[in-house]
């Protein structure tokens, strides 16, 4: 059994100033709302995030961008975000840009007691720069180091009082990875069921991975709106 | 010099592009000008397009009544699932990626050399938006097809001896098409494959900068 929180505000409690918290989701699409809504609600400082996107300027990542939460943003693609833009140039931020196949794959890495691997994504471009270049049957490629956190928030679609998740369509992304790769996992599901009611075959993300679960009621607000 | 319908050059690249794409592959389509591509694949070509935040079997824009704001695609999009398709996480998506099981990307481009280097992700002095999935993608498929305008707004060859902006990928391009032709990059050089209508060889050779090889190229192509 895992401790099935009440409030957000008890989720986001031991998030302490400087900390650095791995959060789930590409674009707005599976991101934990409501956990990102308490932490803009604590006020926590400095925080590293890492996440494939930063949110948009009013929704996401993009609330506690907004109240100069995030002092280093890792991810792979900003470019959604004008309040992130102004505080770059103003040398407000720190930003690390990854590829975004390494930047899952170093996560995937850091659940999984992998130090870190070969790539070859960003050999002779900018990203190599200060990282060990190896050839292996003739083709070049970069060591790119694991990534772990103080915490983990991800969102899932069911999760059941062990704590094993199910997530929906897209919504998975990064999910799964940044479970396995936080000391502390806390998951915001959608719905919570019994122990018995998800099919063992079906499960995601395995319970040994999550160490808190809660409910949250999702906005699920849309970026891009395309219809036939 | 004509005026130019831009949406009109972006269908005749978009149009040629597709001619890429061999019945029965899996395909990954970049965003923007290569998204459009799926819109001119006929009904009896059967493809897999793949989106790396994880769904392989992309379907067509949903209905109003089909939104489903759990279903995107990478350009962020709301989209539909085929029949026959699958999800899974952005580890397992860039596995089958950089593992070489996608059978052709097609991408834009700013700039691309001769030997196939790609820049395509940030131009210095202006806010880096980030590379997304690009620099993943430029190792991993197959076959590689760059589609993008033939100059740049002043007029300048965009495929150059090397590239001027800071690189997306070194030596990973095959192919090249733009609004007046189309290349394929080989180990002898670059190598003229089509002229399109309205341009002549001599036009290519004016508006690119490499040495080209040409050896019988089609002529009003496309």
């Amino acid at each position: 059994m895992k401790p099935i929180l009440e409030t957000f505000e008890e989720a986001v409690r031991e998030v302490q100033d400087g900390a650095t918290i791995l959060v789930g989701g590409f674009g707005l699409v599976g991101i934990p709302e409501n956990l990102i809504l308490a932490l803009k609600e604590k006020g926590t400082k400095d925080l590293t995030v890492i996440s494939n996107n930063c949110g948009v300027d009013d929704w996401g990542l993009g609330l506690l961008l907004k109240n100069k939460q995030i002092k280093k943003m890792i991810g792979s693609y900003v470019g959604e975000n004008k309040e992130f833009e102004r505080q770059v140039l103003s040398g407000e931020l720190e930003v690390e840009l990854i590829p975004q196949g390494t930047l899952a794959e170093r996560i995937r890495a850091g659940g999984a007691g992998i130090p870190a691997f070969y790539t070859p994504a960003g050999v002779g471009t900018p990203i190599a720069e200060g990282k060990e270049v190896r050839s292996f049957n003739g083709k070049e490629y970069l060591l790119e180091e694991a990534i772990q956190a103080d915490f983990s928030f991800v969102r899932a679609l069911k999760g059941d009082i062990m704590g094993n998740l199910v997530y929906n369509k897209t919504a998975r992304n990064f999910n799964p990875m940044i479970a396995a790769a936080g000391k502390v996992t806390v998951a915001e599901v959608e719905e919570l069921v019994d122990i018995g009611e998800l099919e063992p075959d079906q499960i995601h993300t395995p319970s040994i991975y999550v160490q808190k679960v809660i409910i949250g009621e999702q906005q699920k607000k849309i970026e891009r709106l395309t219809t036939r | 010099m004509v005026k130019v319908d831009k949406a009109a050059v972006r269908e005749k690249i978009a149009r040629r592009a597709e001619k890429e794409i061999l019945d029965g592959s899996y395909v990954n389509l970049g965003i923007g000008m290569p998204t459009m591509v799926a819109n001119y694949i006929p009904d009896g070509k059967k493809i897999v397009l793949q989106s790396e935040n994880g769904l392989l079997g992309i379907g067509p824009y949903p209905t109003e009544g089909e939104v489903d704001p759990d279903l995107i695609n990478a350009g962020k999009e709301t989209v539909t699932a085929m029949q026959g398709a699958a999800y899974f996480d952005s580890a397992e998506s860039f596995a089958m990626i950089r593992g070489g099981h996608i059978d052709v990307a097609i991408l834009g481009g700013m700039e691309v050399s001769k030997d196939g280097d790609l820049a395509n992700w940030m131009i210095p002095g202006k806010m880096i938006k980030g590379m997304g999935g690009a620099m993943d993608l430029v190792h991993g498929a197959k076959r590689i097809v760059v589609i993008m305008d033939h100059v740049n707004k002043n007029g300048e060859p965009k495929i150059l001896n090397s590239c001027s902006l800071p690189l997306t990928g070194k030596g990973v391009v095959n192919r090249i098409i733009t609004d007046r032709a189309v290349f394929d990059i080989t180990k002898e050089g670059l190598v003229l494959k089509e002229v399109a209508n309205g341009y002549s060889i001599e036009d290519i050779k004016g508006s690119t900068e490499p040495e080209l090889i040409i050896n019988d190229p089609v002529l009003e192509a496309f």
